[in-house]
């Protein structure tokens, strides 16, 4: 198991400088010159030496892509054009805010998602399967961002119950630790500010957790169909086991290796910022950062924000491999 | 004489399906003493496991119902249970071995796991002594090495294996009644004859009726000592083993007969009862059997027979022996 592990770390290495060689061509696969396209029309000559010069795109290229990786391989992710800012620290302030968000959004949806998936599959063609179904299609079927802008119409102008933006109140205090609110919140036993993150991150974590709880509940009830019928549930049964613990033990983990797929190629997806979600909801995670940095020509930042994500994601991927093992013990690793 | 054990009377089990009502048991009655084997044969669809499914109350409803019969238990009609008490006669007072070991047990929880909750699902003992018990069963059933066996998975072990491992679950509780659906049909023979003689060493020991079900006639022979033949969804013969195979009555029953195997030299062709058994949607008027009958008579196109007596502890639902049970009321 350990070997396996490591034996997929080191196989991350070759994924990982692809990704980097696609990262750092970026910049170089802009027509004309990056220097320009960042700085704009009206900057002078002088100006745009100064930027070639800054970011070294007067030395060859295989120059350029050593000192890009020695630079990330130090932590050194870059400086932002616009802010000048480091983009390590910089995405050390949104990263978290993504990775909360996303985790909030996927414990709803997996929670969500698989006890309707459970229900729709025990009680096949019930009203409760039918509504719950009708709700997954739709769920999946809905532009997320029309969705959260109704969210935001119905919750926040109609009702005004909850805010439309941000991750906190201004002026609500919470000292930061791990700058996870919610953690932060608990762990300095700030009530009022773990309400008002709560209440912030609620509207953006439905939103977000719309689709992959709808892809959860019908590949869960599909899935337990499935297994529903097997001879192993049919044995459970005549042991005179309870119900309940048939179908939430002996089933749903013979169930959940597809709707673990699932869930961790969603979770992968929200992980690398949702661009849309965060943008709509001023959310100050990765998604929105990104976003800015597209719109403000902010190429480094870009370039440093693509590769963290992808290796977030076959982080991700490495990850949901592992816990196929524990979910069915036949799968064997070599 | 000993009181049955089990006594299942005119018992009715329907599926109503959209193409039509499937009579799949359909007035099948018969009894089962302590310490006592009953074998159920049949073709494949004669209602068979059905019986079984319905003992338990495992019919998957709906489609299935059983719509009319008695099944008494120790006395006590199961079919008056509630779902709770079924829950608590399932796996302790009579339990069952299913056909195919290499999908009987789940595949994603170790035979500790699955024994030791069927133990703790019915008495109240500690994970340990469960544990301890399990052991045991699996040491009686002759699995080599427990200790180490116990914490695998079921796909680490073969199927002739894997049935031990549900024989020594069903037994876990000391049933009163063990229902063993064709345990034999999905092993190979030299394991087909090893599992039938731990069902014979664990009857001896546990002193618990059992009713095995299959359609192999050499099974019959060797562990049963009645049986109860079935022809789509009906009995049709009931007695014990050996009087069935030496003066067998029904046509089906001798058509079973004759068309075992024989080592012969200078036979030639297997025999076999021609036709196919009916769809239980459109069953034939009159007797079931007819269609593939030698003896049919015009009759029985017509009338669907009982079950007659015809000997002490001999019953035949067929026109042909319709005369010797008036002779008998005579």
């Amino acid at each position: 198991m350990l070997k396996y592990i490591l034996r997929r770390l080191a196989m991350l290495i070759p994924v990982l400088i692809g990704v980097s060689i696609i990262t750092f061509s970026l910049i170089h696969l802009i027509p004309g010159d990056p220097a320009r396209s960042m700085l704009g029309e009206k900057a002078s000559e002088a100006q745009l030496e100064l930027l070639r010069e800054e970011l070294g795109l007067n030395d060859s290229y295989l120059v350029q892509y050593g000192r890009f990786i020695s630079n990330i391989l130090r932590g050194d992710l870059g400086t932002s054009i616009q802010s000048k800012e480091s983009i390590a620290y910089e995405l050390a302030q949104k990263l978290p805010a993504t990775i909360e968000l996303s985790l909030f959004a996927m414990i709803l949806a997996i929670v969500v998602g698989v006890l309707a998936g459970v229900i729709s599959a025990v009680k096949q063609y019930s009203w409760f399967d039918h509504l719950s179904m009708t709700g997954a299609l739709f769920g999946v079927s809905l532009p997320i961002f029309w969705l959260g802008l109704m969210m935001i119409w119905l919750f926040s102008v109609q009702f005004n119950i909850l805010p439309p933006s941000g991750r906190m109140t201004t002026g609500v205090h919470l000292e930061t630790i791990t700058n996870f609110y919610l953690i932060d919140s608990l762990l300095t036993g700030n009530w009022e500010a773990f309400k008002d993150v709560l209440q912030h991150i609620l509207l953006p974590g439905i939103a977000l957790a719309t689709i992959p709880m709808a892809i959860i509940a019908r590949m869960t009830r599909s899935s337990m169909l499935e297994v529903m019928r097997q001879d192993y549930i049919r044995t459970a049964y005549a042991k005179g086991l309870k119900r309940f613990i048939i179908i939430f033990q002996h089933a749903l983990k013979n169930a959940f290796l597809p709707v673990l797929t699932v869930i961790g190629l969603q979770f992968g997806t929200l992980l690398g910022g949702a661009v849309l979600t965060e943008t709509i909801f001023s959310w100050p995670g990765v998604g929105r950062y990104v976003y800015l940095a597209v719109l403000g020509r902010d190429y480094p930042i870009v370039q440093s924000t693509i590769l963290i994500i992808a290796a977030i994601f076959v982080f991700i991927n490495l990850l949901t491999d592992i816990l196929y093992k524990y979910f069915d013990p036949r799968i064997k690793y070599n | 004489m000993k009181a049955a054990l089990l006594e299942v009377r005119h018992l009715h089990t329907h599926f109503f399906t959209k193409s039509g009502t499937v009579k799949a048991v359909d007035d099948v009655s018969f009894s089962v003493k302590p310490g006592e084997t009953l074998g159920i044969v049949g073709e494949s669809g004669s209602g068979k496991s059905m019986t079984a499914m319905s003992i338990l109350g495992l019919i998957p409803s709906p489609p299935g119902k059983i719509v009319s019969g008695e099944i008494l238990f120790k006395g006590e009609d199961l079919l008056k249970k509630s779902e709770k008490e079924m829950r608590q006669i399932r796996g302790k007072e009579i339990s069952m071995v299913f056909q195919d070991p290499m999908t009987s047990l789940n595949p994603v929880f170790t035979i500790e796991k699955q024994m030791v909750e069927t133990i703790r699902a019915h008495e109240k003992v500690s994970k340990k002594q469960a544990f301890e018990r399990s052991l045991d069963l699996l040491h009686l059933v002759g699995i080599p090495d427990v200790k180490k066996r116990i914490k695998m998975y079921p796909h680490e072990f073969s199927g002739g294996m894997r049935q031990r491992v549900m024989i020594a679950m069903a037994l876990s509780c000391n049933p009163s009644l063990l229902i063993a659906d064709e345990p034999t049909t999905a092993l190979d023979v030299t394991i087909q004859a090893q599992i039938l003689e731990l069902f014979k060493k664990m009857q001896d020991e546990l002193n618990m009726a059992i009713i095995m079900i299959t359609h192999d006639l050499g099974v019959v022979a060797e562990v049963c000592d009645e049986v109860l033949v079935m022809y789509a969804g009906k009995a049709v013969e009931m007695t014990y083993t050996k009087q069935l195979f030496d003066n067998g009555k029904h046509p089906y029953t001798l058509g079973l007969m004759q068309s075992i195997p024989k080592i012969t030299p200078n036979k030639e062709k297997l025999e076999v009862i021609e036709g196919l058994p009916p769809d239980l949607r459109r069953l034939p008027k009159g007797c079931h059997f007819a269609p593939r009958c030698k003896y049919v008579m015009e009759r029985c196109l017509i009338e669907g027979p009982d079950m007659t007596k015809v000997s002490e502890h001999h019953t035949v639902r067929c026109l042909l022996y319709e005369k010797t049970k008036k002779a008998v009321k005579q």
